[in-house]
């Protein structure tokens, strides 16, 4: 068990049955009056964001939380299924707890699969993910417009700004995190 | 800081005294847990030490010292900090108020070079008028509440945070919250003019709580009964029942009517300087030792 004063920033707890982590926290108490405890907490599965005020002597059951080596599979509609690389159990994520990892997954990507109890609540990839350009426009040597980037469909269906110099059917670096082009690579 | 603090008593007459700072027993509060040590325990507040001057003649007296408080750590607290008291005799709540105006002005030209106080990004100048409102006021301006209400539920600090502090982040100069209703009397005494209220108040600083003051309760047995209340009070929430301070309940009758009032030196630093997080304001924190 947590005891309020255990709270800080990054805790993850238990309300109402679903994993919440602390993304702010202050202890607050008039000179004379009681002691309370204002937090933030983000929803670990749909990302809702609560506002709550305890007092002290309220309890909460940690929220236990696993990160697991899975590969990425295969997907079926919205679920996605992921396989343990370890015990090669699979597990079945819905697109919603997926989120924007969607766009970068290629059967067979190695990501680390976050599990509260044995559910899967998220998907973190590397930071930096290799994928094919399947579709760009051609860049025209002299083009005076000015632009210094334009659109390109990645194999995973996701659309990015890349260089004009890029042509489809080339490997570019996307950086996960902000879903930017990176770079390259050649050959 | 300490020096304009000195400077501001020293002009009015006041004798700066020091007390012991581990003692038998602190006044008991419901919500204040002193810091034990191997026999005795820490003050909280210097307050009954120089309450007990009072009673032998010393009429006005400060005194700038570190008190303790068990558990109370966040971006306003620290569990050591530096507390400034003063009381007088033959004075009420009143006096008080006019000496937390005139300090402030004073602190503010010799320590920010008379630019305002600064509570997140705010400016208040202690050289405007300042708002003194009651605290029954306050509750049904600022929060549309009734404060009888709020205390009978036991929402009162939880309003008093939420929705009064905040909304007092918006006034350009201090603010006087006075008049606290009888149940939240502490020490204080009752009011002359409605039995209802205590004779207690608040100084707030852009939202900051900076002090709290009152005409002292000087009746032993009213005290006596006041200390053994919150002691119930604490075992329903819980909490062990604190010793209570015999000789100064034994020395009460002979205090004249007097004031006094705490202020947290810390705050009026981070005001100074503009400081939103008390640690800004220490050189050690807690946590970095």
């Amino acid at each position: 068990m947590l005891s309020v004063a255990d709270l800080k920033k990054g805790t993850k707890l238990i309300l109402d049955g679903d994993p919440y982590i602390v993304t702010s926290f202050d202890f607050v108490k008039p000179g004379k009056g009681q002691a309370l405890y204002k937090c933030k907490m983000k929803n670990m599965i749909n990302g809702s964001t609560l506002d709550r005020t305890y007092r002290s002597g309220e309890n909460f059951e940690p929220a236990g939380m696993d990160e697991r080596d899975m590969e990425f599979l295969y997907k079926e509609g919205d679920h996605y299924t992921f396989m343990d690389q370890q015990t090669f159990e699979q597990v079945v994520m819905e697109e919603d707890a997926v989120g924007d990892a969607k766009n970068f997954l290629l059967e067979n990507t190695k990501v680390a699969v976050m599990l509260f109890g044995t559910k899967p609540i998220g998907v973190t990839l590397p930071n930096f993910i290799n994928l094919r350009v399947t579709q760009t426009d051609p860049w025209v040597k002299g083009d005076t417009s000015g632009s210094d980037s334009k659109p390109a469909t990645v194999e995973t269906g996701y659309v990015l700004r890349v260089p004009p110099f890029i042509e489809e059917g080339e490997l570019i670096v996307i950086d996960t995190r902000n879903g930017e082009y990176s770079t390259r690579i050649k050959g | 800081m300490l020096q304009s603090i000195r400077r501001f008593f020293g002009e009015r007459g006041f004798l700066e005294v020091e007390t012991p700072a581990r003692i038998p027993a602190n006044a008991p509060e419901e919500y204040i847990d002193p810091l034990p040590t191997l026999h005795w325990q820490l003050q909280t507040s210097p307050e009954i030490c120089m309450k007990r001057l009072l009673c032998r003649g010393y009429d006005k007296i400060f005194q700038i010292c570190r008190c303790w408080r068990a558990d109370e750590r966040g971006s306003k607290h620290l569990i050591e900090f530096t507390m400034l008291e003063w009381y007088r005799s033959n004075a009420d709540y009143r006096q008080l108020i006019d000496d937390c105006i005139a300090l402030l002005r004073l602190v503010s030209e010799d320590c920010a070079q008379a630019q305002p106080f600064v509570r997140f990004g705010n400016k208040i100048d202690p050289n405007g008028i300042w708002h003194i409102i009651s605290v029954q006021e306050a509750f049904s301006s600022l929060a549309q509440v009734d404060v009888f209400s709020c205390i009978k539920n036991g929402l009162f600090d939880e309003i008093l945070t939420s929705k009064i502090e905040p909304a007092l982040e918006k006034f350009k100069t201090p603010v006087i919250l006075k008049d606290y209703p009888l149940q939240l009397a502490s020490l204080a005494r009752i009011s002359q003019d409605d039995p209802e209220f205590a004779e207690r108040f608040e100084l707030y600083v852009g939202g900051l709580e900076l002090a709290n003051g009152f005409s002292e309760l000087t009746d032993p047995q009213e005290q006596r009964l006041r200390f053994e209340e919150v002691n119930r009070n604490r075992l329903k929430l819980g909490k062990p029942k604190l010793l209570l301070p015999e000789p100064f309940l034994g020395e009460l009758s002979a205090m004249p009517p007097s004031a006094g009032i705490a202020l947290g030196v810390d705050r009026l630093v981070m005001l100074t300087i503009g400081a939103d997080d008390i640690d800004q304001v220490v050189a050690f924190t807690p946590e970095s030792l």
